[in-house]
Parts: structure tokens; C-alpha cells; sequence
């Protein structure tokens, strides 16, 4: 991760709201003696603080509005912060020194458990949408005490393959069950010439790692114990064929030539407007992604659909869904009045009109993750097609939802594989390496 | 120093001639005691205890709130890790090479800049203006420059015929075209040293030298050069300390990347410690100190060695 745009506009966002805080302080306290002394209005002003893509953006400001418009006497503030490593990083150390926003959204699965929920972070079980939240949501957002800690925020979504329809079409191309059958279809249209037949993006370093995280449903359906016996540390990336297959896949499609020719310092937006548009056919990817393709390619909604990476067996053939990354958290040090009001915005987000309002922002690429929230009826055909999975029973979680160990080194040791800097089953050893690390580092038993 | 030693000298002569006692009054110094209190306490709270500190902590597996005791896991894990290898390697390639280049290009640019060109003020003060840039601007503006695709180096490489290298994205270049952008950012201040040290020869030397008949390169290589060694002792420690420690630039321009392809020992430590692992990020800063210290120390006193002998 580099030092992006969106992080330093962070802090400046930061500053500026500290600046309007106090400065909001100072008036009131020589106005009128409001008592509460907080914000001019005189009620409670809470901070919400969310990642810095322009569909975040957008959706948080979006809810925001609606919120407000339903609570007169809160207001809520918005801020944002970089994602990937530099994110995590960010929020471990506000969460450390007591800084946090009142509500901020960050992943749950594996990543929750690094931020230590039940030390850092308010229960929310009591919470009357807490009845309402898909299974397996709730089941990635409690603490290692089996309390839930996060709240609902937007869709599920899929780990797959975004993929050009006018391509598939024109090239009479069919969607592939089998990894071998999606080969195929990379070489037609290969042959065809013009077009990269797999796009990639290491110039945005987490989006390198769908290869390996999006192939967890092939993984399951070969070994179905993987996740215990990969958390427990008997199972390994290198030594558990079904697993180094993920890793093997991304040094086949670069041996082969498939890659976009800018792949390594190209960025999501660019993976995502390629496929969009046609100069790529694949782009393996998060189903969450295609909420850009109107921002960098307007009206091509409909010229991007969605598959499931195939395994070996096309009879096992499924999706690796993501059941919510994002989910909404109060950090422990928030009291009173402002607790409530979190509160009070967290459970709004999971009624039908915050699920509308984060839906405005940021199109919905998946199922909501509150059962009270209808899709609308216009959803884009990559939500369709994730749907489609969710109901036919095609879909598990992915690995970091069933293990709370994920390594921090994943993005970079992919990009390793796909520059052919070392082969696939170096990148596993190196990748099990990466993940002793960090369950050294949560203290799981078995690792020493 | 010699001011504070004819002082010594003074107090000690001054002083009543009492057996024992000498020793007690030369140690006394300049200045009484409570004079040093404020530069003692804020030495001691924001260098000595960080410092011992993070001794301890380069032994035990930390995160924010809570430090088991682990002994020498970390610095095994760290020794162990094929980042740190690639790291390693990186930082001595680009330590020597930032400081070779900005000692050799700095005299030579000094030698110019000292010479009676027109404009000499507003040549000195352009060499200069890249030091006074932020680094993490330099890093972002050379990132576009630099971009393979579309970046303004690779276009204007292009227009004249050549293919320009994927200069950041090719994982065996990547380092190399950062130190470049490094010293094309460090050698102002190379120069600015060269040049106080080329000034301060007296001139004598080279009419001397002239009457003797040498030539202009015979004066370089025998007055310029020998004389001008202190001033290049303080680039070449300067800039080795800055290569050793390099970060910044690395971190903006390509994250270490791509894969590990460009990470130095700071940039290992840096994502060490964003992934959460404190105590091995720990032990490696633990590790860089020691390194910079068995490199820096003798080069130091062999620099200083040899200005001694003249």
C-alpha cells in the first residue's frame, strides 16, 4: 500500500473536523449557556468514520443524511480513513489511545479478532436488529466471548470473476465450471486478439489475492475440515493440494500471457473500467467492486456479470462469499449520551431505509445482511448473479470467516507469484510462513 | 572543545593544590549541575527510556495492551524471514549506491558551481531547491513520472525511439530507480558540503601549484581532493546513515513492492509493525541499530583516522 491521496485528505478531514468541533464548542459556551455545550444545536454529536472509496463516501453520507433527517437532535459527523494494511493500522492505533470515531465501519471475520473486540469494543447483543441479521454475519462478527459486536452495514458479496458479457457473446464464450473449461475461454479469447483475457491490478496490492482467497469454496468441497485444521496449524497452504491449487492458478494465467499488459502498476479503478468496458474479459475480483463501474464507466452497469472462480470439478461448482466485510462497531470508550446515539444510527442502518440509503451510495452487488432490507428492484446483473448462488445453496464464507488467521504478507507474496518472481508452491510456503505470524502474534494454541 | 578544555585548565589551576581532590574539581565542568537538568530529563525521557525500552519489548510478543516474555523468538522469526534477505540486500545496494553517486556527482558539480560560471548564486540555490521538497511529494511526483504505461519519462524516452523501462514495476529495477530519484533529491546537500569545503582551500595552493607548472586535472586530483576530505568523510557518513535508514521514498514510490522486490530493512520493520507484530518489528529495529552502528562506527573512525595523519 502506498501513501494514497484518500489517506492525507483523512487527516486533513480530521483536522478540519477537530478545527469545526472546537471552534462549534467555543460558540455555543458564549451563546446561549446551552448546558450539553455540544454542537450548536444543542444536541449529541456523534462521528462516524468509514473507508475512503468514493462508494463509501457516498453511502456514509447517504445514511447520514437520512439518519438526521430522522433524529433532528443528533448530528453525525463523517470521516474516513485508508484502506488495506494502512487502514488496519490506523484503527488499531486510534482504538489503542482511545481516539476511535463513536461508530466506525471495518471488516469482521478474521480481521475483527486482531482488534480484540471484547477489549475494545461496546456488545451489541441487546440490540433489537440483532434477530434480523443474516447467520452468517452474525457468526463473523462476534468476539472470541460469542458476543456480537458488529452491526449490519450494506450486502453480502462474492469472491469471483467480474466478467465482460458483449465479450462473452460476440466470442459465443460460455460461463466455465472448471478451471480448465475458464482456460479455454482465456485462450478464445486470447486467439481473438485486442482483448486481456485476465485482468490484474498490483498497482493496488490488495486486489492481487482473489486468486487464492476467492478459491476457499473449491477448497472446502475437496477438503471440507480445511478451516479447523488450518487455524489449529496442521494444514498448510503448500502441503494441502486443494489449497496450492488458488496459488497455482495465478502462475498458469501469467505463464500463459493472459495478463493485461499494464497489470503491475495498473489500479482498481483501471481493472474495473477495463472490464467494464471490454478491454478485458476477466477480472477476478470482490462482487463489491462493481458498485464503480457507473463512476468510471457510465451506463455499462449491465455489461458486467459475475462467476464463481471454478475449481477442478464443475460438480462442485460455487461461489466464496464475503458476508459483509464491513460492519458497523462502537468502541468501548464511548458513554452516555453519545453511546445511545451510536446506538440508535446502528440500528437505523439495519432498517429498510438505511439499507435504501447505503444502497444510493454504493449500488448493492449482493443479499443485504439485515432480513429487513428488500433489494430494490433494479439491482445490476452482478448482484443477480451473486443472488443466484445465495439461492441455490452454491456459497460458503470465505476462509477468513471460519478462521480467525489471515496473513498480513497474502497481497504482497500473490503479486510475488504473478510477476514470476518465485513459482506457486514457494508462494504457499512463504504465504504459511506469513500465516505462523500471526498466530503467534493472537496466541493460538499449537503454534509455538 | 579547546574553549571548555583551557577552561578545565583554568579551574584547575585556580584551585587549592589539595591531594584528591583534583579529580572531583576537573569533573565539576563549565557549567553547575542544575544548568544540564532540563537536556538530562528530556535526554532521558524521550531518547534513554525509548530506547532501553525497546530492548525489552524486541523480546517479547506485544500488541497494544498486553507483553508476554519470549526471549530470542523474535529475532529467530526475523533472521528467518525471506523479506528480511531481499531487505538486507536492498539496503547496502542502495546505501552505496545513494552515497557513491552523491559523492562523485556532488564534486563534480561542486567543482562547476565553485568555478566562474554566470549565474553561480542561482545555480547553487537550483541545486539545493530538490532537498528543501518534501520527500513524500518527491516519491508521489516521480511515481506519475516514472508510471511505465503513461508516466512523462517513459513518453519523452518514446518520442525520441527508445522503450523506456518499466522502471517501478520491474521487480529487478525497482530499487535501482529509486536510489536515483534519491540522489537526484540528496545531492544538493552533497554539493552545498563540497562547496564550503573547496571554498575554504586557501588559493595559494593552486598558484603555487601553477607556477609549478601542473595541470588543472593534477590540481584536482592533488590539492582539491586531499584537502576537501573532511567535507567528503561528512557526505559519505551522511548519506550512508540516510541510505541505511532509507524509507520514505521506498514506501511512497512502490510499498516495497513489487512483492517484496524493493523492500530495505526500515520498510520490513514498518509493515512488521503494521500487521500487528510489535515485538518482531521490535527486534528488527533493534537489529537495523546494530547494523548502522557496526557499519557507521568504524567507517567514522577510519575517515577520521586519516585526517589525523595529514
Amino acid at each position: 500500500m502506498r501513501f494514497s491521496k484518500k489517506g492525507r485528505r483523512g487527516v486533513a478531514l480530521t483536522a478540519l473536523a477537530a478545527a469545526t468541533t472546537l471552534f462549534a464548542a467555543g460558540c455555543s459556551a458564549g451563546s446561549l449557556g446551552s448546558s450539553s455545550g455540544e454542537g450548536s444545536a444543542g444536541g449529541t454529536t456523534i462521528t462516524l468514520l468509514t473507508g475512503a472509496q468514493d462508494t463509501d463516501v457516498a453511502s456514509a453520507k447517504a445514511v447520514i443524511d437520512a439518519f438526521q433527517a430522522a433524529n433532528p437532535n443528533i448530528t453525525v459527523k463523517h470521516d474516513t480513513r485508508p484502506g488495506g494494511s494502512e487502514g488496519d493500522n490506523l484503527v488499531k492505533t486510534r482504538l489503542s489511545t482511545g481516539e476511535m470515531a463513536e461508530v466506525f465501519i471495518y471488516n469482521n471475520g478474521s480481521l475483527l479478532q486482531a482488534i480484540k473486540p471484547e477489549q475494545n469494543l461496546t456488545p451489541l447483543d441487546d440490540q433489537p436488529w440483532v434477530g434480523q441479521i443474516d447467520p452468517l454475519f452474525a457468526e463473523s462478527s462476534k468476539g472470541a466471548d460469542g458476543k456480537i459486536y458488529g452491526g449490519p452495514y450494506g450486502t453480502a458479496f462474492g469472491g469471483g470473476v467480474l466478467y465482460n458479457i458483449p465479450v462473452y457473446k460476440k466470442l459465443n464464450l460460455q460461463i466455465p465450471k472448471s478451471w480448465d473449461e475458464f482456460m479455454k475461454n482465456n485462450e478464445t479469447i486470447k486467439n481473438a486478439g485486442g482483448i486481456a483475457p485476465v485482468e490484474q491490478t498490483y498497482g493496488e496490492t490488495w486486489t492481487s489475492q482473489l486468486f487464492v482467497l476467492g478459491d476457499y469454496h473449491n477448497v472446502e468441497a475437496q477438503v471440507p475440515d480445511f478451516a479447523q485444521k488450518y487455524t489449529a496449524g496442521q494444514a498448510k497452504y503448500a502441503t494441502t493440494p486443494a489449497a496450492l491449487a488458488g496459488w497455482q492458478h495465478i502462475q498458469q494465467v501469467n505463464d500463459a500471457g493472459y495478463f493485461n499488459k499494464d497489470f503491475a502498476s495498473a489500479e482498481l479503478t483501471d481493472g474495473v473500467k477495463a472490464v467494464a468496458t471490454g478491454t478485458a474479459a476477466h477480472y477476478p475480483q470482490l462482487g463489491a467492486t462493481a458498485a464503480n463501474v457507473e463512476n468510471v464507466a457510465p451506463g455499462k452497469s449491465n455489461d458486467v456479470g459475475f462467476f464463481a472462480l471454478p475449481g477442478p470439478d464443475a460438480a462442485t461448482n460455487g461461489m466464496t462469499v464475503w458476508p459483509g466485510t464491513s460492519a458497523m462497531y462502537i468502541p468501548k470508550s464511548v458513554e452516555g449520551d453519545k453511546l445511545e446515539a451510536a446506538k440508535k444510527f446502528i440500528a437505523f442502518a439495519a432498517t429498510q431505509q438505511g439499507c435504501d440509503a447505503v444502497a444510493t451510495g454504493s449500488a448493492p452487488q449482493g443479499p443485504f445482511l439485515s432480513k429487513a432490507c428488500k433489494l430494490p428492484a433494479d439491482v445490476s446483473q452482478v448482484a443477480k448473479d451473486t443472488q443466484g448462488y445465495f439461492d441455490s445453496g452454491k456459497a460458503s464464507p470465505a476462509l477468513e470467516f471460519k478462521s480467525p488467521i489471515k496473513g498480513p504478507s497474502l497481497e504482497q507474496i500473490c503479486i510475488q507469484v504473478g510477476t514470476g518472481q518465485v513459482d506457486a508452491k514457494k508462494g504457499a510456503e512463504l504465504y504459511d510462513e506469513d500465516v505462523k505470524k500471526q498466530a503467534q502474534q493472537l496466541g493460538l494454541p499449537g503454534w509455538e | 572543545m579547546s574553549s571548555t578544555l583551557g577552561a578545565t585548565e583554568t579551574t584547575t589551576a585556580l584551585a587549592p593544590v589539595v591531594p584528591g581532590t583534583t579529580r572531583r574539581v576537573e569533573r565539576k565542568g563549565t557549567y553547575p549541575y542544575w544548568f544540564y537538568l532540563p537536556a538530562a530529563i528530556i535526554f532521558v525521557i524521550f531518547f534513554l527510556t525509548p530506547t532501553v525500552l525497546s530492548f525489552y519489548f524486541s523480546f517479547t510478543r506485544w500488541d497494544l495492551f498486553t507483553s508476554t516474555w519470549i526471549g530470542l523468538k523474535n529475532y529467530e522469526t526475523f533472521f528467518n524471514e525471506q523479506a528480511l534477505v531481499i531487505g538486507l540486500r536492498n539496503t547496502l545496494i542502495y546505501a552505496t549506491m545513494t552515497s557513491g553517486l552523491k559523492v562523485v556527482i556532488g564534486m563534480l558539480l561542486a567543482v562547476l558551481l565553485t568555478s566562474k560560471i554566470i549565474a553561480r548564486g542561482y545555480l547553487r540555490s537550483v541545486i539545493f531547491f530538490p532537498v528543501l521538497v518534501s520527500t513524500v511529494g518527491v516519491g508521489l511526483t516521480f511515481t506519475v513520472l516514472m508510471d511505465p504505461e503513461d508516466g512523462l519519462i517513459n513518453t519523452a524516452l518514446g518520442a525520441v525511439g527508445i522503450t523506456g523501462p518499466d522502471w517501478l514495476t520491474n521487480p529487478s529495477l525497482a530499487i535501482f530507480s529509486i536510489a536515483l530519484v534519491d540522489v537526484w533529491q540528496g545531492v544538493g546537500l552533497a554539493t552545498v558540503i563540497f562547496i564550503a569545503g573547496i571554498v575554504s582551500i586557501p588559493s595559494d595552493y593552486y598558484e603555487a601549484a601553477e607556477v609549478d607548472g601542473a595541470s588543472r586535472f593534477y590540481s584536482f586530483w592533488n590539492i582539491t581532493l586531499p584537502l576537501a576530505r573532511p567535507a567528503i568523510a561528512t557526505v559519505i557518513t551522511l548519506s550512508l546513515i540516510g541510505g541505511l535508514r532509507s524509507f520514505d521514498l521506498i514506501w511512497t514510490m512502490t510499498g516495497g513492492g513489487p512483492g517484496f522486490a524493493s523492500d530495505t530493512i526500515a520498510s520490513v520493520i514498518y509493515k512488521q509493525y503494521q500487521a500487528g507484530f510489535y515485538g518482531l518489528s521490535t527486534a528488527g529495529s533493534v537489529v537495523l541499530f546494530l547494523l548502522v552502528t557496526v557499519i557507521i562506527v568504524p567507517l567514522t573512525w577510519w575517515l577520521n583516522r586519516g585526517e589525523a595523519d595529514r
